[in-house]
This record gives structure tokens, sequence and C-alpha cells, in this order.
């Protein structure tokens, strides 16, 4: 199908019964988008997951107005977490690159540094729980604590479920017979969610910061 | 045929010979040559075991059974509930619940009829059913987390019913979960029922989350050659929309319940506010009991949505079908579709008009509520006008939406009363709203699912459902159900107020709500009987019923145009259907049949006139 792919706003003004219409609609191969199912069930699910986010942040704005809000500190660790998320999504990118390349060893190279770093990143934040329970700011005690607890906790979950994908990938890697379109694609797909996790965490992070 | 209608028609085979530019737009003059498919066909998986197969089996087909019949199951304890708050209403005198016992089954009623009822089987029991066949897909997009999304909800459901075992039992909140009540002392199940009710809330919208993201894309990208976007039934328009709504609505459900979880085990204070109960100060402090109420009601008004866009649908497909007319104004339909959606995401606080709001907070809300009566009411009068002049056929599935149509009208208007703020405010704790709402979103859509499910069964199984058994069944639903629903308006009327176990003996009770009690209760024993007839007739009828023809009902689209009836795993063997017109060519003059299915291509059709406007 050479025609221009039409949005679905504009789609929704055609005429189906229409003789003209008719014809383009015959020749239509059924797709909405020419992207592939994989990518649009990504945006979808990163969709879902920035109304989750949107919502906690709604809710922490109306929740911060009351009397006994009490900000809460926020450990070095967590600006050294932060380095290491950039770094992620960094070392994401060049393998999507070495991907495109079709250069296997940066590829396998970068990936390795790209699961070593989730995972650091996830113990580092879990260091930070520890020490902040260690200070008594437990999720009881204040509000504020509990809605750090509750964002970190969400935000390494979305990376979890990222690490599995990840997984998949690299192990995929090391497979005899595998097709390397459907590998770049996927290395692209897991390389946009980190970035997404990054976005995220920058935008919880910067409201528990500033507030 | 009248000389200006036919004026009006043009036949579009002829147009087409006679218009040299649009001839050599198609290869060779063929009138049906269509390039072929260039997408890969989708990997399949193909099941090697009897647990692969018949239990976590991938097949959409086979998944949309699955959740039809765990949601029906669930929904049938939720409607013996009914019937032991009908007694408890009726005959008070015979202490058949205790009030505690009387919150959990409304409770529980309600939450199960909402979400684990009418969501799970309109979208994962009809959507997963539906849409392949009805795209002309060979299976959804991602059949693995179709699969994870079907378990997720059976263990949601697991957890919802466990809440029964429990000590303490399952919450007494009411469907509406509202803290600080929801886990304060007082509230049956306060610290065990409420916590599993949160966290299968939690695993449904996780599990509905898989499944919806399977709706969309298989929707959107997955569809066969030639079926553009406004080619689609209308029921997979329903679905659609609902989907995207659920998608974004069900996520403040998910807030909702996670912070109030965390307020109820680790004694944080999301929603709870400072305060003395049985005599003792709580550990809480400051917390918005009405943040909550806006979360969830955000999700809760889309998800009225999230089940009557389905039913919008699917009523209208079985209209246009067994009315033998094309649907009327289709576009407005979608279009109608699309914009309720998008409105039901500004209207969630007319639910909160007595939470203490701002009036000029609900005047904006009562404004946007009226608003979306207009797209609602385009949809009824083009209902009406797909009936009109139609060649209608009182089978079952007709009736049902017949039905609908007048309870759904009914029920709307009553919305109008409770969306003004003036009229909702005396009217809101009484059992008007109960009426309302059982009214507008409880039968309505069941007439549909019914009617649904009449028309489609002999796909699924390749039976007709027994025509009598199912004439009784719906009389005695459709009648019931306003014997039942209509005493309800007048007695919230004079006042009679609702979540109470026991009318007392007030002075300003009327003496007549007793009576009306009684019979109101009888009424919802006889209907809760055609239910059970009805499923007689289901397990009848599957094992042993009339077989049924292919294409009984002489629909136009593809579900009805597999190569096997019922569609084998992959639907639609070895090449995916080519589509050349909408569902909606029903007794277009010229043509030798009074409908011309989605994959007649038009050499076959050449002196039926289609409609051009």
């Amino acid at each position: 199908m050479t025609e221009e792919r039409k949005t679905f706003f504009k789609s929704i003004f055609e005429k189906p019964w229409e003789q003209a219409q008719s014809l383009k609609d015959n020749d239509h191969d059924g797709k909405l988008l020419s992207i592939s199912g994989s990518r649009l069930g990504l945006k979808t699910i990163m969709a879902v997951s920035s109304v989750i986010f949107s919502l906690f942040v709604v809710a922490y704005s109306d929740r911060m107005m009351a009397h006994d809000w009490i900000k809460m500190p926020e450990p070095w660790l967590l600006w050294i977490n932060t380095a290491i998320l950039i770094l992620n999504s960094f070392y994401f990118h060049k393998a999507k690159i070495a991907a495109d390349k079709i250069d296997y060893s940066q590829v396998k190279k970068n990936l390795f540094i790209v699961g070593f770093l989730g995972y650091s990143f996830l113990i580092g934040q879990l260091i930070v729980w520890y020490q902040l329970m260690k200070l008594d700011y437990f999720a009881g005690s204040n509000v504020a604590n509990a809605f750090f607890y509750m964002f970190t906790a969400l935000h390494g979950l979305h990376l979890l479920g990222g690490l599995f994908f990840w997984g998949k990938t690299t192990s995929s890697l090391f497979k005899e017979n595998y097709k390397i379109l459907k590998l770049q694609h996927r290395i692209e797909l897991c390389a946009i969610y980190w970035h997404f996790l990054l976005a995220v965490w920058f935008v919880l992070f910067g409201l528990m910061l500033f507030t | 045929m009248h000389e200006d209608e036919n004026n009006k028609l043009h036949s579009k085979s002829q147009t087409l010979s006679s218009d040299t530019t649009l001839e050599s737009a198609i290869t060779g003059g063929d009138i049906d040559y269509l390039p072929p498919q260039e997408l890969p066909d989708q990997d399949l998986y193909h099941s090697h075991s009897w647990w692969t197969t018949y239990v976590f089996s991938q097949d959409a087909k086979y998944i949309g059974v699955q959740y039809a019949l765990t949601a029906v199951g669930t929904g049938l304890i939720g409607l013996v509930l009914s019937w032991l708050m009908r007694l408890q209403l009726a005959f008070p005198g015979l202490g058949l619940l205790e009030p505690s016992a009387y919150y959990q089954f409304v409770t529980m009623h309600g939450m199960i009829m909402v979400v684990y009822l009418l969501t799970a089987l309109f979208l994962g029991g009809f959507g997963n059913y539906l849409i392949p066949l009805m795209c002309g897909s060979r299976d959804m997009a991602f059949p693995y987390v179709n699969m994870l999304s079907y378990w997720s909800f059976v263990l949601a459901v697991v957890v919802l019913l466990a809440s029964f075992f429990i000590p303490g039992g399952p919450t007494g909140a009411g469907w509406t979960l509202y803290p600080p009540q929801a886990i304060t002392a007082g509230t049956p199940g306060y610290n065990g029922g409420i916590v599993l009710m949160l966290i299968s809330l939690i695993l449904f919208v996780i599990g509905f989350t898989m499944g919806g993201l399977n709706y969309i894309v298989t929707i959107l990208q997955y569809r066969t050659r030639g079926m553009t976007l406004m080619r689609m039934p209308l029921t997979i328009w329903g679905i659609f929309t609902a989907t995207v709504l659920a998608m974004f609505a069900f996520p403040a459900l998910l807030v909702g319940c996670l912070m109030m979880t965390l307020d109820s085990l680790l004694g944080t204070s999301f929603f709870m506010p400072a305060m003395v109960s049985m005599g003792e100060t709580l550990d809480y402090d400051g917390g918005s009991p009405i943040l909550f109420q806006h979360l969830f009601w955000f999700f809760g008004h889309p998800e009225v949505y999230i089940v009557a866009l389905p039913a919008f649908g699917i009523v209208s497909d079985l209209l246009s079908i067994h009315a033998r007319k094309t649907i009327f104004g289709y576009r407005m339909m979608v279009w109608a579709i699309v914009g309720i959606g998008a409105l039901s995401f500004f209207v969630w606080a007319h639910h909160m008009y007595v939470s203490g709001m701002n009036p000029w907070f609900g005047f904006f809300f009562a404004t946007t509520t009226l608003i979306i009566a207009v797209p609602t009411a385009i949809k009824v009068y083009n209902w009406v006008l797909t009936l009109w002049k139609g060649n209608i056929q009182l089978t079952l599935p007709m009736l049902f939406s017949l039905a609908f149509i007048v309870t759904f009208l009914n029920g709307g208007l009553t919305g109008l009363f409770l969306g003004n703020v003036t009229v909702d405010v005396p009217l809101s704790d009484t059992y008007f709203v109960v009426a309302h709402f059982h009214m507008v979103m409880g039968i309505a859509p069941i007439l549909v699912i019914f009617g649904a499910i009449y028309h489609w069964f002999p796909l699924i199984t390749g039976n007709y459902l027994h025509e009598g058994m199912g004439k009784f069944h719906f009389w005695i639903t459709f009648i019931g159900s306003y014997a039942i629903y209509f005493p309800m308006h007048y007695q919230g009327f004079v006042g009679v107020p609702r979540r109470y176990f026991e009318i007392y003996d007030s002075p300003y009770i009327e003496t007549s709500t007793i009576g009306l009690n009684i019979f109101i209760t009888i009424a919802a024993l006889v209907v809760g009987f055609a239910q059970l007839v009805f499923l007689y007739n289901i397990i009848l009828s599957a094992r042993a019923g009339k077989p049924s023809p292919k294409n009984p009902w002489k629909a136009n689209s593809l579900e009805w145009l597999t190569p096997n009836m019922p569609p084998e795993h992959g639907n639609f063997g070895k090449e995916l259907p080519k589509v050349y017109r909408w569902a909606y060519d029903f007794s277009v003059p010229g043509a030798k049949e009074d409908y011309i299915p989605q994959t007649t291509p038009p050499s076959a059709v050449v002196n039926a006139k289609v409609e051009q406007s």
C-alpha cells in the first residue's frame, strides 16, 4: 500500500458506502499505523503506565497540602542511582546502534552492561530504603515517606518487567538461529522502554526533590 | 420502490464499468482484483497437549468462552446474594440476615455484577470471541499474553471469593469501598475482607490491561485486507472504545486500591484522616477520603460506559441484522461511541454531589452530564430509525434488543433527574438511585448480553438455543425486571432510604412500601428462576439443540463466513477473507438476496444498487 496512512480521527470521517471510498478501501491492508504490533503494544503499555504515574502525581500534589506533611530528605545515594539509570539508557542506546550495524560483539557487550546497571540500580534503591528505615523514616510515620516508598517500588517493578524482556532478548543472542531483524526490533523496543522509565524517574525524583 | 428513491440509489457496479478512470485503477479491468496480502501471516501457537488445548488455551475463541463461563459463574453468586437481600428486605421478621451480612452481600453483589460479570463478559468474553473473527484475523496479536489475562482474572475471582471464608468475612463497605469506614473497626471485614477485595481488584486490573492490550492492537493492526476502520461492525467499535476507556480508567482504580491497601496494612495515611474510633484515637492523620472518591469515580464513571459501549455496539448489529436493514447513520453511530467515550472522563464528580463539594463544581459536572445525553440520544434515535420500515424479524435477539432500547431509555431519563444537583441531593440516598442504575447499567446491558448469546450461540456451538424456553426467558425477564424496578422509583420518591437492611416502623415511611417490598422480592425470585431456565437451555442446547445451518441469521459480518462453523483454530482456513464492503448491506434493491456478506466481490452483485448519499 503506497497511499499515505490516515490518522484515526481522519479515517472516522470516511463514507464507506460511497463508491470512490469503496475502491480505496478494498485496497486497504487493514492496519491503521505503519508500525509493528509489538511497537503499538509497547506504546499502549507506556500510555497506561503514564496514566498510573500521572494519577499518583495528582494524588501526591493533593495530599501535600495537608498540615501533617513532613518533607523527606533525599539521600545522596539517590543521585548515584539516578546517574546509573542515565548510563543505563545511554548503553541501551549504544546497544541499539550496534544492533542496527549488526555488530554482534558490541551488542552483547552493551547488553551485558545494561543488565548490570539495571540490577545495580535496583540494589541501589533497596540500599536507599534500608538507610532510610534505619533513620526511622517508615511508610507509616509520614505520608511523604509512604509516597517515596510507593513511587520507588512501582518504578522498580516496572524496571524488573523491563529486565525480564532484556533477559529474553539477551538470551536469544546466544541461540543458533535468530532472525536479525526480529532482534533489532526487540532491542529497539527495550531501549524505548528504558528511556521511558528514565523519564518517569526524572518526573518522580524531581517531584520529591522540589516539593 | 418509489421513483425518487430510485434516483437516489446508484448502482456501484454499473458506474464502475462506465467510469474509465476508476477502471484503470483496477488492474486488467477485473473489478474483483485485489493485490495479494503483503503481511506475513500471524504465528499461531498450535497446542500439543490436553492442558494447552483445554486449560491453558491460547486460542482467543476458547479464552472468550472461558472468560464468559467464569464471569457468568461469578455472576450467579451475585444473583443469589441479591435474592437473599431481597428476602431480608421483604420479610425482616424472619431474621434471615444479620445487618453485617446484609452489607457484605450488598458490597459483593455490586462489585461482582459491575466488574467481575459485566466488564469481564463484555470485553473478556465477547471481545475475545468476536474481535479476531469480525476483524478477519487469525487470532489476537499476543495470544500468550491473552492467556495470562484470563488466568489473572481467574486468580482475581478466587481471591475475591476467598474473602467469604476468612474470619470476619468479605468487606461490607459498599461497592464504592469509601475510606475511612472501609478499613475502620465496625465495618464488616475491615481488616481481612477489604484487603482481599483490594488485591482482587488489583489483579483484575493487571489481567485486564493484558487483555486490553490485545484488543487494541488486534483491532488497529491485525484486520484483514479491505477491513478499514469504517467498515468494522459497530460491535467492534463499541468493544474498541470501551477497551480504550478501560485502559485509561482502570489505572485510577489501581492507584486508589494500592494506596488503600497500604493504609490498611502499613498504617499509611493516604486517605485516612485523624479520627477517633470506638473511643480510641487512631494513628492516622491528615489523609483525604475525598481524594479516594475522586480516584474511584474517575474509574467508576467511565466504567459505566465500559459496560454500556459494547452493549451499544452489539445491539446496533442485532437490530440491523434482525430488521434486515442498514444501520441508520453508521458514521454518526461511530462518532457517538467515540464522543460518549471521551465525555465519560469529564462527568465523574456527579457521583459526589453529596460529598460537600463546592456548588460551582457540581454545576460544572451537571452540565457535562447533561451534554453526554446528546450523543446518547442520537444513538437511541438511530436505533429506532433503523427499525423504521425495516423487515423486522421477531427473533429472540430482536426481542431482547427492543427491550434494551426501552429499558435504556427509561434508565437514561431517570439519569437526567439525578444528573441535576438540586434533584439529586434529596434523591441520592433513596431507592430512586437503586432503580436508576439497575435499569441503565444492570438490566439494559444484561438484555443485550442475552440477545447476543441467542444470536451468537449457533456460531459458538453449532446449535440454536431452544426457542420456546427462550421466549419464556425473555418475557419473564423483561416484564419481571420492570416489576422489580418500577416500584423502586416510587419508593425513592416517598423517601425510602437505600442501604438499610431493615425498614423499621418509622412514621415517615409509607405503609405501601412494605407491601411493595414483598411484591418486588417475589418478582425478583421469579426473574431469577427464569435465569435458571436460561442456563438449562444453554446446557441442553449445547448438547442436543436443533442444529443450525451456516450463517443462520443471514448476517454480513465475517464471523459467520468462516469455512467451518463453529470456526476452528486459525479461524479462516488457508486464506484470510478479503473485504469489499461494510457489514450493513441489507435488503439492497436489485440484489438476489436481502443481504450481501462483506466478502462478496462487486462482480457477484452487478445489479445491486448500493445507496449513495
